[in-house]
């Protein structure tokens, strides 16, 4: 008998007598459901900038036509020289970058150009208020995985209507057959006596624009 | 030191060379107090952390009561977007497909995302007897690989080392680590990424493990921190995920309940920096998939000991547990260690050996295990249960079997009594013989002249 066999006849003997699954009761907050506010967190919008503040990210929130002065502020503030731009990026937001070399990776830029590029700018397919969280799809504006990874920073443009209160809520709108990559702050290890410290593999820094209301 | 956990001796003879060790126990008392105060704090602030709970333990009872069927669906789900199933049914099984795989790509390197999985079936030795170096990337991970070291936490597996430590092993194993490098953490993560840098960009092979499987769409996810499963999971051309039967989830939805559930739990992060998820063959790359049993189904067949398999490896039980802060993780003996680490190993390995006997006993039965942990596992009373099954010396068994004669009938115990209170002048402070194992660390209770039943008949309830 094969492994594959040998395994399902374990499970079916192991699992034999016990009764039949029971159905899940999903008595969570699936949507809309209170949350546990702080002062000044009196909206979507503001919860997921306070939280993403949390992880040590810097976050602005900007009218959403000013999308283009925001992203130029950043880039002055960080020095940066190259940027690297997935495809589908809306042009107008890296219209302001007179001083900044585009990468646009479209063909693929190696690993190496990668490697070296000053920055990556993305967009986003959701954001989670509650959490502080940003998800990744591979869709237009956000670009292949290995983009935000490689570069030490990371702008994320996060339109306001992306931003969903809690997990439920983004699970549902995402979909599994596009590779996800789901970002809470800069990338941070806590393995030396549980003292966090940011920046490991990943971007060391993470800024946020929140683009409209 | 060494990184092996083969014949080591039963788990008291472990604690107590631990309990001596004062670095450890302050390291270990730091790193789980900080831990767990983190956690409590992410925790309260979600009114509807109870029912999350409820709904995990359901969703994975039922995953796997009907095991088998979602393990065909995931399957089927897997090799429909371009991936390879393999099954294994052994630690042995599984290492030597694994390292056919990397040999057939004909690389003698890998790198590795922290895998508790691939950690259980030994996989870094067996890949080393086929000369194949396989490089750990998380930076826990690393540090016990340059140390020689074992693992003693689920999670944060270098728990046991200070910063000054770290530092003297990086020091000594890492040939391009700087002479001026000092121990704050962030300059020591410093070194790590600069050591794995060049690793990262030139790796074609790349071999993880999965926190979740997700049968209905054949998605894999691997929750992290530092983002070198990131670099792992992307760049290389080959991905190789070994990835226990039990870590199926039915439906994508499933992981709405368990990604508010893990990150909170296991490094009481409202969300972990990172998580991927992945379907199967992903933007250009080879994806193997490798079930494991390895003693899986065995577990699965304890009516009592079968909710062990709803473990989603956070640790939490590990943090709270008074045992395992003062005994820490080595003394488990294997790279499940704690409170859920007690019952998962004897069921796992079968029990028979002093260390799998000994450890259903590695706990006060506190509960705070159970309280903490986010599937609900009753560690408590399936301690009590292979208590039961594992094996006790022929006195002891007489003793209780004297014991439960007496106790049966009131009479009998009346009787018992009156003939110790005859006798407690004659008790010794310290039993002989075996039994002095008992009185060398605890008082005997004295024994009072007359047990209450008589008190309060002579007295007629104190009224006398």
């Amino acid at each position: 008998m094969n492994a594959r066999d040998t395994i399902l006849r374990r499970i079916r003997a192991a699992t034999a007598d016990a009764p039949p699954a029971e159905a899940v009761s999903r008595g969570y907050r699936t949507a809309g459901g209170a949350v546990r506010h702080e002062p000044g967190e009196d909206d979507l919008i503001a919860l997921f900038a306070h939280r993403v503040d949390d992880y040590h990210a810097s976050v602005r929130r900007v009218p959403a036509g000013e999308a283009a002065q925001a992203v130029g502020a950043a880039a002055r503030e960080r020095g940066l020289t190259t940027l690297a731009v997935p495809p589908g990026l809306p042009e107008e937001w890296t219209s302001g970058l007179t001083a900044v070399r585009l990468l646009r990776d479209d063909p693929p830029l190696a690993p190496g150009e990668l490697d070296r590029a000053g920055g990556v700018i993305t967009g986003c397919a959701v954001a989670i208020a509650e959490t502080g969280t940003i998800v990744l799809d591979a869709g237009p504006g956000q670009g292949r995985r290995a983009l935000t990874l490689l570069p030490d920073y990371h702008l994320c443009v996060v339109p306001a209507d992306r931003v969903v209160r809690g997990v439920p809520e983004a699970v549902a709108l995402l979909d599994p057959r596009r590779p996800q990559t789901w970002i809470s702050g800069p990338s941070a290890t806590s393995d030396i006596e549980l003292d966090r410290v940011e920046g490991v593999h990943g971007p060391r820094v993470l800024d946020v624009i929140i683009l409209g209301n | 030191m060494s990184g092996t956990f083969l014949g080591m001796p039963a788990f008291p003879v472990n604690a107590a060379d631990a309990v001596q060790n004062s670095q450890l126990r302050h390291n270990l008392r730091r790193a789980t107090h900080t831990i767990r105060d983190k956690r409590s704090r992410v925790v309260a602030e979600v009114p509807d952390w109870a029912e999350l709970r409820s709904a995990a333990k359901a969703i994975k009872d039922a995953a796997l009561r009907d095991l088998d069927r979602h393990l065909l669906r995931l399957e089927e789900t897997v090799q429909a977007a371009g991936g390879h199933v393999h099954w294994a049914r052994d630690a042995a099984e599984a290492c030597r497909i694994v390292t056919d795989l990397v040999r057939a790509t004909g690389e003698t390197e890998v790198v590795k995302v922290k895998s508790m999985a691939t950690q259980e079936i030994g996989l870094n030795e067996a890949l080393a007897d086929s000369g194949i170096h396989a490089y750990e990337t998380d930076l826990a991970e690393l540090i016990v690989q340059l140390g020689d070291d074992r693992p003693s936490h689920i999670v944060v597996p270098a728990i046991h080392r200070n910063r000054a430590e770290i530092r003297e092993i990086f020091l000594r194993a890492m040939p391009d680590a700087s002479p001026d490098l000092t121990d704050d953490p962030a300059a020591l993560a410093e070194a790590a990424r600069l050591h794995l840098r060049q690793r990262f960009l030139s790796s074609k092979v790349a071999i993880s493990g999965a926190n979740f499987a997700i049968a209905e769409t054949g998605t894999l996810v691997v929750v992290e921190s530092e983002g070198n499963g990131r670099m792992c999971l992307t760049l290389p051309e080959t991905l190789i995920s070994v990835v226990g039967i039990e870590k199926v989830l039915p439906t994508w939805r499933d992981l709405e309940v368990f990604l508010q559930l893990l990150p909170r739990s296991a490094t009481g992060e409202r969300m972990n920096p990172y998580t991927s998820t992945w379907t199967a063959a992903t933007e250009g790359q080879t994806f193997h998939l490798v079930l494991l049993d390895n003693g899986r189904t065995d577990v699965l067949a304890d009516e009592v000991g079968r909710q062990a398999l709803r473990c989603i490896r956070c640790a939490a039980c590990l943090n709270v547990c008074p045992v395992y802060e003062r005994a820490g993780g080595h003394a488990y003996g294997s790279v499940y260690p704690g409170p859920i680490g007690a019952i998962l190993t004897p069921q796992m390995r079968g029990m028979g050996t002093p260390l799998d006997d000994s450890l259903p006993y590695a706990s006060t039965l506190c509960g705070a295990c159970y309280d903490v942990c986010p599937v609900a596992i009753d560690i408590p009373e399936v301690l009590v249960h292979l208590r039961d099954r594992s094996s006790h010396p022929r006195a002891e068994r007489a003793a209780l079997r004297a014991a439960g004669w007496m106790l049966a009938r009131p009479e009998r115990l009346a009787r018992a009594q009156r003939l110790a209170f005859r006798l407690r002048r004659l008790v010794p402070r310290r039993l002989p013989g075996p039994l002095s194992a008992w009185t060398d660390t605890r008082d005997l209770p004295d024994i009072p002249p007359e047990s209450f039943r008589d008190w309060w008949k002579r007295t007629e309830g104190g009224t006398r």
